[in-house]
C-alpha cells in the first residue's frame, strides 16, 4: 500500500471544511477514507473511532454548568451583567477584555484552567459585559456586536493556550516530556514550563494591542455616524 | 474515592434528563432527533466504559448521522427578553453570587485540596480534582438558587436544555475530531507529512529548519485541530534529529516553544471545534467562523515570535 494514499483523507477533511459541509459528516468520512486507504477494515476503523471518542469524554464535563447559567439567565443575569458595565464610564470593550486576558492567563498558569471557559465565564459574563461596554462607546449593529462577542471568545482562548503551559502538571508538558524521553533526553516538567513564559508575555502584548485596536475601531465607527 | 466515572454518571444523568425533556417539547418540531441525540450522549457517559469499542463507534456514527441529516431543532424559551431584563432589575447584583459559588468552589476548592493535608484523605481522583469540584460548585449554586428564588422544580434542567439546544451537535464535535486525530496518527499520516517536509529544508543552516519546525507545528495543528497530534510528528521529523541532535539546540526550548507554535495553529482552525466553533454556537454568532477570524490577527504574529524565540533562545 502506497504510504501517500492515506493523505487523501486529509484532502477530504480540508475540502469538506472549505466547502462548508457539516463537520459532523466530514469528520467520519475523512476518518473512513484515511483508514480504508491505509488498509484497515471498516470494523477496525469504527472501533478506533469509538475508543477515541470514549477516551475523550472528559471534554463534555464543562457543559454541567449550563443549568446554573440557564437558570440565572431566566432571572436576568445577562441584562444585569450589561447594566453593571454600563455604570462604568471608563469601561471599554478592549480594556475589559485585556483585564480578562490577564485573569485567564494567571488562573491557567496556576493550574485552574478548567474553572473558566466558554460555558463557565464567556457566555454568562464576559461576552455580555464586553457588548455593554461597546454600547457605551457608540451604537452597535448586529455585525459589530457579533464581532465584540467573537473577540470575547478569542480572548478566552488566547489566555488559556498561552497561560496553561506555565503550569508544569499539564497534559502538553507531559507529552513533550514523554516524546523527548523516547530519545533519551530527560527533562523535568519545570524545566519545560519556564520556557512557556516568554511566549505568554508576547501573547499578552500582541492580543492586548489588538484589543486596543478593537476599541479604536469602535470609536471610529461611533464618530463616523451622526448620533 | 470520587472518580471521573462518578462525574460521568452525574453529567450522563443530566443529558438523559435533557433527552426526556426534549421528547415532550411540543414547540420543537424536530424533538425526536434532539431526544435521540442527547440520549446517545447520555448512554456514552453512563455506559461508554462497558459497551466496547465497536458499539461506541456505532454510537459515534449514529450521532454524526443525526447531525448531518439535520434532524435536530430548537424549542422556544419559556421567558421573553423583556421579562428577563425586568427580573435582572429586581434581583440586582446578587445574581452574580451563584456564578461566584461555582467559580470559587472550583478555584479555592482545588487549591485547598492540593496544598493542604486534605489531599492525604485521597477523597478525589488525582488529576481530576478541578472537574469534581466544578460539579460540586454547580450543585451548591443550584441549591442556593432554589432557596433564594424558588424556581419551578424542572427549571434548571429546562433552562440548561435551552442552552445545550442552542449549541446543538457542536457540543460533541470536539470528541469526533479527537477520534479522527487518533486515526490519522495510527495510520502513519503524520510520519508521511514529516518526511515530506524534510525534503524541502536546505541543509547546513539553522534558521530554515527552525522555520520549518514552527510552521510545520502550526500547519499540522491546523489540519488535525490538535497540537498534541502535531508534536510527536514534528518532533520526530525535525525537532529532535535536526534541531536538537544535529545543531545542538536546547531541548527544553525546542520542546516547550514548539508546542506553543502549534497552539498558534489551534487559534486558526475550525478543526479545533471546542475552542473555535462551539463558542460561536454558544454565543449565537451569525458567522460560525467568527471566532477563528477574530484570532488570526493574534495567531500569525505570535507564531512569528515563537519561531524567533526558538532561534534565539535555543541556539
Amino acid at each position: 500500500m502506497n504510504a501517500y494514499l492515506p493523505l487523501l483523507g486529509l484532502l477530504v477533511l480540508v475540502l469538506g471544511f472549505a466547502l462548508r459541509f457539516n463537520p459532523m459528516l466530514v469528520v467520519p468520512v475523512a476518518a473512513l477514507t484515511t483508514g480504508l486507504l491505509a488498509g484497515l477494515d471498516p470494523a477496525e476503523i469504527i472501533g478506533m473511532l469509538g475508543k477515541a471518542f470514549n477516551d475523550s469524554r472528559v471534554i463534555i464535563i464543562p457543559w454541567v454548568v449550563l443549568p446554573v447559567i440557564g437558570l440565572l439567565e431566566r432571572y436576568g443575569l445577562q441584562q444585569r451583567a450589561r447594566a453593571v458595565i454600563s455604570g462604568f464610564q471608563a469601561a471599554t470593550a478592549g480594556r475589559l477584555l485585556i483585564l480578562y486576558l490577564l485573569y485567564r492567563q494567571i488562573i491557567s498558569a496556576i493550574g485552574l484552567h478548567s474553572t473558566a471557559g466558554h460555558p463557565q465565564t464567556v457566555r454568562p459574563l464576559v461576552a455580555p459585559m464586553a457588548v455593554a461596554a461597546a454600547e457605551g462607546q457608540g451604537e452597535l449593529d448586529e455585525e459589530t456586536s457579533d464581532k465584540v462577542k467573537a473577540y470575547a471568545a478569542a480572548t478566552d482562548n488566547v489566555g488559556l493556550f498561552f497561560g496553561e503551559d506555565i503550569f508544569f502538571a499539564i497534559g502538553s508538558i507531559v507529552l513533550i516530556q514523554q516524546v523527548l524521553e523516547g530519545y533519551d533526553i530527560r527533562l523535568t516538567p519545570l524545566e519545560l514550563a519556564v520556557w512557556a513564559i516568554p511566549t505568554a508575555i508576547a501573547a499578552f502584548i500582541i492580543h492586548s494591542t489588538r484589543l486596543l485596536l478593537l476599541d479604536r475601531h469602535l470609536a471610529r465607527r461611533a464618530a463616523g455616524r451622526p448620533s | 474515592m470520587i472518580t471521573l466515572q462518578h462525574i460521568f454518571y452525574l453529567v450522563g444523568a443530566l443529558f438523559a434528563a435533557w433527552a426526556l425533556l426534549s421528547l415532550s417539547d411540543r414547540s420543537n418540531p424536530k424533538r425526536i432527533g434532539n431526544a435521540i441525540f442527547w440520549g446517545l450522549v447520555a448512554l456514552s457517559l453512563l455506559a461508554g466504559h462497558l459497551i466496547g469499542d465497536f458499539a461506541n463507534g456505532l454510537l459515534v456514527l449514529a450521532l454524526s448521522a443525526i447531525a448531518a441529516f439535520k434532524w435536530m431543532g430548537r424549542g422556544k424559551p419559556s421567558t421573553s427578553d423583556a421579562e428577563r431584563a425586568a427580573a435582572g432589575e429586581r434581583h440586582g447584583n446578587r445574581l452574580f453570587v451563584p456564578i461566584l459559588i461555582v467559580l470559587l468552589t472550583a478555584v479555592i476548592g482545588t487549591l485547598l485540596y492540593l496544598y493542604t493535608p486534605l489531599n492525604r484523605t485521597g477523597l478525589l481522583e488525582p488529576g481530576r480534582e478541578t472537574f469534581i469540584l466544578l460539579c460540586l460548585g454547580v450543585v451548591l449554586a443550584i441549591a442556593f438558587i432554589f432557596i433564594w428564588l424558588k424556581p419551578p422544580a424542572l427549571a434548571p434542567l429546562d433552562e440548561g436544555r435551552r442552552l445545550i439546544d442552542a449549541v446543538g451537535w457542536a457540543a460533541i464535535l470536539p470528541l469526533m475530531l479527537a477520534a479522527l486525530g487518533l486515526v490519522l496518527r495510527d495510520t502513519g499520516v503524520g510520519q508521511t507529512i514529516g518526511t515530506l517536509m524534510l525534503t524541502v529544508i536546505p541543509e547546513g543552516t539553522i534558521l530554515p529548519a527552525v522555520i520549518a519546525f514552527g510552521v510545520g507545528m502550526a500547519i499540522f495543528t491546523i489540519l488535525t485541530g490538535n497540537a498534541f497530534a502535531a508534536f510527536p510528528v514534528m518532533a520526530t521529523a525535525i525537532g529532535v534529529p535536526v534541531l536538537i541532535l544535529n545543531y545542538g539546540g536546547d531541548p527544553a526550548v525546542v520542546g516547550a516553544i514548539g508546542m506553543l507554535a502549534g497552539f498558534c495553529g489551534t487559534l486558526m482552525t475550525p478543526m479545533a471545534a471546542n475552542f473555535n466553533l462551539v463558542p460561536a454556537a454558544l454565543l449565537e454568532l451569525k458567522d460560525e467562523y467568527g471566532v477563528v477570524k477574530a484570532q488570526i490577527g493574534t495567531a500569525i504574529p505570535l507564531l512569528l515570535v515563537n519561531i524567533l524565540l526558538i532561534y534565539f533562545l535555543a541556539f
